[in-house]
């Protein structure tokens, strides 16, 4: 009976319906987004107790302008100026007004309190979106107080991976060949630091020539290349203990070694018979295999991250141009086609790209490709760049670049250089000498 | 006295004559100002729903029959081999056959004449401005009666009309709004399916009342954080960017509005 009601009210008023619009969004901007990083608060005892520790002022203030620093650095952030909030710390840590932050035109805002817990460190923070007017992230960490720096670092790896979707780069460390000295007569040490110039130390006296140092895609382990008596001998240094151990000597030139994905194997090249080649060594029983074999000169190897191929350069086409092989030296084809020499090919992380050096007319390019060749991007032109080394999310590049001497042999200078895949967020690192050779590590807080 | 009248009526005489035969428009014949004309400035938006559709697809329908039948009459140079696949005539009957053959088929001096015609006609159109002020004229009468035929339409015409949705340029207005206020999350794979569509509820101002994420329960599940930032970025935009540009009428029409973020296109770069 209901039915028949219903019906018929349905055939005397019909509904006027309308179909759903739909509009397709595929395109947005790419300027950074605003973010308000406010101070992190710190109540009066902790405030005295660091400052006696560590030397600083307001340690929450400290922490915020690391965050902001590197938010800004990742060029994907713009961090608001301060004079500019309206709200306290400590109130927007516990309860932003979003309308103050909305007015500021932030769209993200970053609050945090600092206390000592049992003379240790510990920071809690919060991402709040302030258009939506919600918490989108809480987190607390305890730890030494003299670890503060890597607490702003490990804040903006989980900041930017909220907002960005993919993993932070900010809680890793950078390992170089520190310069010093005229050209000719160059000191030449290893050093490593944070990826933002902080806590540079030397790792080595500066006696041996040192080249080359690569970090475990793993773990904390270096392998780099050292010449004692004028021979190559490749070590392997363990950041963490400091810890170090010859790998082996290798008669002739030897060039770059690298460790594959899973930090058990080396993969360099090195001269044999006259030969350049490239082999692998296995690190725990020492087994060198030779990958290569060919009269031509084949250098620079990296694994890709699933360990089933392996990119390097070549003359074997006359020209040095870069070739993908499969792990155990088959199927080998060339990847690079376009005008001048390849070098220096780097896997990215991710896997989708592999990046290099390019010099072309005199000039060197830094640049990236995807794994087959195609879709390549010149990112970076100068005088003399090179060593192009990925960031572990696989967005930003890291290399050296060298100036030009004057008449009188003066004004050369070697900077490390980062830039990311966009290819307009181009830097200089911050080093205390000249720099070149660099190699980021993984996530140290992995 | 009667001197002076004299001499004063001669010069004046003089003077008006000097006149008449100096100025020009009292020598030359007057000339021929083309007539003015009007030209009607309409809004885009108005005319991009189209409403001629109907008849346009007929016309578009009529011209692919056309088109058909002479595809069809072109098609078969097969048939002529079969008619005669044991003939093997000399080589001077085969050439006459081809170029028959070639005849029935393309026909190209009949091609030539018709676009000779289409042609003249149409220089003769373009330099004849009578023949425009009459075009203007008979358009201006027929849009007159397409006018009252509009006005005629049924509500069940009406009905269709209004939902085809918004007019291109109300659209490209809304995208060009939303594209200032999206910014996109660059980490995101770009070889995955992430597409966010939101359900929006309107005010007459373009304000938002109320906004949904249409897979809502996508954004919680586990391995969908990909998902979750490019929603939560869409969501972002969409406040960020109301009062929305929505069309200052037909707000029946879109007071529901679903946006589709598709970000694939911006970060395969």
């Amino acid at each position: 009976m209901l039915l028949r009601y219903l019906f018929i009210l349905f055939i005397i008023f019909p509904i006027k319906t309308y179909a759903l619009i739909e509009v397709d969004i595929t395109r947005g901007n790419l300027n950074p987004l605003p973010v308000a990083v406010s101070p992190l608060s710190i109540d009066k005892d902790s405030k005295e107790k660091f400052k006696k520790l560590l030397k600083k002022k307001d340690l929450g203030s400290e922490i915020s302008v690391i965050v902001e620093n590197n938010l800004r650095q990742s060029g994907l952030f713009n961090p608001l100026n301060k004079d500019a909030f309206l709200q306290k710390p400590d109130i927007a840590n516990l309860k932003p007004r979003f309308e103050d932050w909305n007015l500021i035109k932030a769209q993200a805002l970053i609050t945090g309190k600092v206390t000592s817990v049992d003379e240790k460190l510990r920071v809690e923070f919060r991402l709040w979106d302030v258009l939506a007017g919600k918490e989108m992230m809480a987190l607390a960490f305890t730890t030494v107080p003299t670890n503060w720096r890597r607490v702003g670092h490990i804040i903006t790896d989980k900041v930017y991976e909220r907002l960005t979707g993919e993993k932070g780069y900010f809680d890793t460390r950078i390992i170089y060949v520190s310069e010093e000295g005229p050209k000719t007569k160059r000191i030449k040490k290893l050093a490593i630091m944070d990826q933002d110039g902080a806590n540079n130390k030397f790792l080595t006296l500066g006696n041996e020539l040192v080249l080359t140092p690569r970090f475990s895609p793993t773990n904390q382990m270096v392998t780099y290349l050292s010449y004692f008596k004028n021979l190559p001998r490749v070590y392997l240094l363990d950041i963490e203990t400091g810890m170090q151990e010859v790998v082996g000597d290798f008669p002739g030139m030897t060039f770059a070694p690298r460790f594959s994905p899973d930090g058990k194997k080396i993969i360099m090249s090195f001269a044999k018979d006259g030969n350049s080649d490239i082999y692998t060594m296995d690190l725990e029983s020492r087994i060198v295999e030779r990958i290569t074999n060919h009269p031509s000169i084949d250098t620079s190897p990296s694994f890709s991250p699933d360990g089933k191929y392996i990119a390097f350069n070549s003359d074997r086409s006359k020209y040095q141009q870069i070739y993908v092989m499969d792990k155990n030296g088959k199927n080998i084809k060339r990847i690079s086609f376009g005008k001048g020499l390849y070098g220096t090919p780097v896997w990215s992380p991710r896997g989708d790209l592999i990046a290099f050096t390019k010099l072309h007319k005199g000039k060197f390019y830094i640049g990236v490709m995807r794994t087959d060749g195609s879709g390549e991007r010149l990112l970076t032109e100068n005088y003399y760049q090179e060593a192009p080394s990925w960031s572990p999310n696989g967005r930003v590049l890291i290399f050296y670049r060298e100036t030009k001497t004057d008449s009188k042999g003066e004004g050369f200078s070697a900077k490390l250089w980062s830039i990311d895949l966009t290819g307009y967020n181009e830097r200089m690192v911050e080093t205390e000498t000249d720099a070149s050779d660099p190699s980021w590590s993984s996530l140290l807080s992995n | 006295m009667n001197r002076n009248i004299v001499i004063s009526f001669g010069f004046h005489i003089l003077i008006v004559i000097i006149t008449a035969m100096s100025l020009p428009f009292l020598a030359k014949e007057p000339i021929d100002l083309p007539p003015i004309i009007s030209v009607e400035l309409i809004q885009i938006t108005d005319k991009t729903n189209i409403p001629f559709a109907p008849k346009a697809r007929k016309i578009i329908e009529e011209v692919k029959e056309k088109e058909k039948k002479l595809v069809s009459e072109q098609a078969p140079p097969k048939k002529v081999k079969k008619e005669k696949p044991d003939a093997v005539p000399l080589p001077d009957e085969k050439i006459d056959k081809v170029q028959e053959i070639k005849d029935e088929k393309q026909n190209p001096e009949k091609i030539d004449t018709e676009v000779k015609q289409v042609s003249e006609f149409e220089k003769k159109e373009l330099f004849d401005p009578n023949s425009i002020a009459a075009l203007i004229d008979k358009s201006k009468v027929e849009s007159a009666v397409t006018n009252k035929k509009l006005d005629k339409i049924t509500q069940d015409q009406d009905q269709n009309i209004d939902l085809s949705g918004l007019t291109l340029s109300e659209e490209d207005a809304l995208k060009a709004q939303i594209f200032g206020c999206w910014s996109i999350p660059l980490g995101l794979p770009y070889n995955e399916n992430l597409l966010v569509r939101i359900k929006l509820q309107l005010k007459p101002d373009g304000s938002i009342i109320k906004s949904e994420i249409l897979d809502h329960a996508r954004m919680n599940k586990p391995g969908q954080g990909f998902y979750k930032v490019l929603a939560e970025s869409a969501l972002r935009a969409v406040k960020l960017c109301q009062p929305l540009r929505v069309p200052s009428t037909g707000y029946e029409r879109w007071k529901e509005l679903q946006l589709n973020f598709d970000a694939r296109e911006m970060l395969e770069g």
